[in-house]
């Protein structure tokens, strides 16, 4: 019993040590103090009108919010063909090709970014947006294709026979029958993409060009001049896209499907 | 309504030859089952002739046109499937009508064919449900409708009863019959199901092993097995190892280890010449049972009950007959042979079919 109370104990002590952090910024985001810590002053929403008027600031939330959003659409445009081709047919090569696609999981961040950079060098091609996105797309993919997948084998092939037999073109049977089949992993997938994107760092200080910032990149700057207040007004609007927009999704979806049956 | 034809066609995957140097006819209108064990090519053909699977040899025809090159979605096939396959986020409604949206068929048009549809598989009404809010057996019906309402050249269905439970199953297949007689369209029915394939058939086509073993009606597959595999595939049959001992004009007299001489009529055992060798063949219902002393009707033999398999009316009996160890499956009158009973096994002559002994 004493062993079992001591597990406790530490099992609450590591989720107060992650937890803690997250939650003194949500707290110190409303903070009425000229420095961003204790002691608490008071409540005040002034951080946040300070953030909406930081011109930085707000560039570099328009460029992380473009970039995510793009990243989710590539990603999840090439996440399910890669996910039909590797699940519905069979070619050689097949299994080469999952490992590759799988692999920048297992890379290390900074291997992969150093990489993409090296070869980019090597075309003379400078840092731009678009190489970004490329970056961001090849970071998120795996992410989109295991969640596509994991749904597109519970999907039986019949349901597209039968599709195909009653007269719709290969094409018709993907928009009518997999499609939709697959929509709640499609969603899935493009919120982790969309979310990876989103808060992105370690490669995205690598790639991006002089001069942009996305906001994990513009916060980390504006903490190595001193701890502002709007970092946590920020940190607070970050948090709350990155774990609010999943959620809210996942209580749309079931929604929706509660309203089919 | 068309017929279908297979011309030498072979189907390999790999180094597994699925299907060897098939070559039938399935006629027009007609309902043709393709019977066979577990893994013997029925799904294989069946494939075939919907184009899900392309042939490594051979011509398929529908209708007489060569069809090996025509993409699945252009063949105007109904395809039943074992496991129903209704599209679950669509409505029944929605479910039968896929089709007729390709067929340039107005909303109109189709709303009225979708209520007929229901209608012929007596599920009038159920347009708005989801497919989940139906029985197995209504979903199956669904799955029929479905694929008739394009009125298909031919309907091919994959083993479209055996989810269903026993009951179900029954009920379902005379329906099933029903239906595909009053439209008339050319079937394949795919079943391992020798009872199914019996009561349901126009033509069997018997299958083992990627190869055709026998085509014909279901009473001459039956009682004429064109060899030992069709006859103890389909229903249990004993096989006694037979040589001719000689012939008259009306019989063959066959002499057997344990049943003395048996007079085959000639009509039963083509082809066998005096002192050659061949197999009898008894159907289990064939071999009687009868309390010892009894008057034989035929050929008899003493034997002595194994094992008892009751069901019902009828009993299922396994018998030895000296190191000779038979099936018989008798009606039961009063009551049934209890295990270790001394019987009397009769062979009628007129029951047996004699095959050459088969070349190992
Ligand atoms: N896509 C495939 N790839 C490789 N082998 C296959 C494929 N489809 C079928 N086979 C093989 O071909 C043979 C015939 O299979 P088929 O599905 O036609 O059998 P079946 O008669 O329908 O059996 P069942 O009654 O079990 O459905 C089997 O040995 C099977 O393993
Ligand atoms: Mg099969």
């Amino acid at each position: 019993m004493r062993a079992w109370g001591l597990i406790r104990l530490y099992t609450i002590l590591v989720y107060v040590f992650m937890f803690a952090p997250i939650a003194v910024v949500l707290m110190l985001a409303f903070n009425n103090s000229q420095f961003g810590g204790f002691p608490i002053e008071g409540f005040s929403l002034r951080w946040f009108y300070k953030l909406a008027e930081n011109e930085a600031i707000v560039r570099a939330f328009k460029t992380s919010l473009s970039l995510g959003l793009l990243t989710a659409l590539v990603a999840t445009t090439i996440g399910i063909l890669a996910s039909l081709a590797l699940v519905r047919y069979e070619f050689r090569g097949k299994d080469l090709i999952t490992t590759m696609l799988i692999s920048p999981v297992l890379v290390p961040e900074t291997v992969l970014a150093v990489g993409l950079l090296i070869f980019l060098r090597w075309l003379h091609m400078p840092r731009s947006f678009l190489l970004l996105l490329l970056g961001h797309s090849i970071i998120a993919l795996p992410f989109v294709v295991l969640v596509v997948q994991a749904r597109l084998v519970g999907i039986k092939k019949e349901y597209e026979e039968a599709a195909r037999s009653l007269g719709a073109s290969p094409f018709q049977t993907f928009l009518t029958i997999t499609l939709p089949l697959l929509l709640p992993a499609v969603f899935a997938g493009a919120l982790f993409a969309f979310t990876i994107s989103f808060d992105n760092i370690t490669a995205t200080i690598f790639w991006r060009p002089t001069g942009m910032e996305t906001v994990p990149t513009q916060i980390f700057g504006m903490l190595r001049n001193s701890v502002s207040p709007e970092i946590n007004a920020l940190g607070f609007v970050m948090i709350v896209i990155t774990v609010g927009v999943p959620l809210l999704a996942g209580a749309l979806a079931r929604y929706f499907a509660r309203k089919k049956t | 309504m068309a017929g279908v034809e297979l011309k030498n066609v072979v189907k390999s995957f790999g180094a597994v030859t699925a299907v060897k140097d098939v070559d039938v006819t399935f006629d027009e209108g007609s309902f043709t089952t393709l019977l066979g064990p577990s893994g013997c090519g029925k799904t294989t053909i069946l494939r075939m002739v919907a184009g899900l699977e392309a042939p490594t040899g051979g011509d398929i025809l529908v209708a007489g046109k060569r069809v090996n090159d025509v993409p699945i979605h252009k063949r105007n096939l109904g395809l039943v499937f074992q496991n129903y396959a209704l599209f679950p986020h669509r409505t029944i409604g929605q479910n039968i009508a896929f089709g007729l949206k390709y067929r340039g068929v107005s909303k109109s048009d189709a709303a009225t064919k979708v209520k007929r549809a229901l209608d012929i598989v007596r599920l009038p009404g159920v347009e708005d449900r989801y497919p989940t809010q139906l029985s197995g057996g209504q979903q199956q019906r669904i799955a029929l409708a479905r694929a008739i309402v394009i009125e298909p050249d031919v309907l091919l269905l994959d083993e479209p009863l055996s989810a269903l439970d026993a009951n179900l199953r029954e009920e379902m297949r005379v329906e099933l019959k029903a239906i595909q007689h009053r439209i008339g369209v050319t079937s394949i029915f795919v079943t391992h199901d020798q009872s199914e394939a019996l009561a349901m058939s126009d033509k069997i086509i018997v299958m083992s092993d990627g190869k055709v073993q026998q085509v014909g009606a279901p009473e001459e597959v039956y009682n004429n097995p064109a060899n030992e595999f069709v006859a103890s595939f389909l229903g249990a049959s004993n096989i006694l190892d037979v040589t001719v001992a000689g012939s008259d004009q009306d019989s063959i007299a066959l002499s057997t280890a344990h049943f003395g001489t048996i007079p085959v009529p000639r009509s039963r055992a083509t082809n066998l010449g005096d002192g050659s060798s061949g197999r009898l063949v008894v159907r289990a219902e064939k071999l009687q049972l009868v309390v010892p002393g009894s008057k034989v009707t035929g050929v008899g033999a003493k034997g002595t009950v194994e094992a008892v398999d009751y069901q019902g009316q009828i009993a299922r009996y396994f018998v030895k007959v000296g190191d000779l160890q038979l099936q018989a499956m008798n009606m039961i009158e009063g009551r049934p042979f209890g295990a270790g009973t001394e019987v009397t096994v009769q062979i009628n002559p007129q029951d047996c079919s004699v095959l050459p002994a088969e070349v190992k």
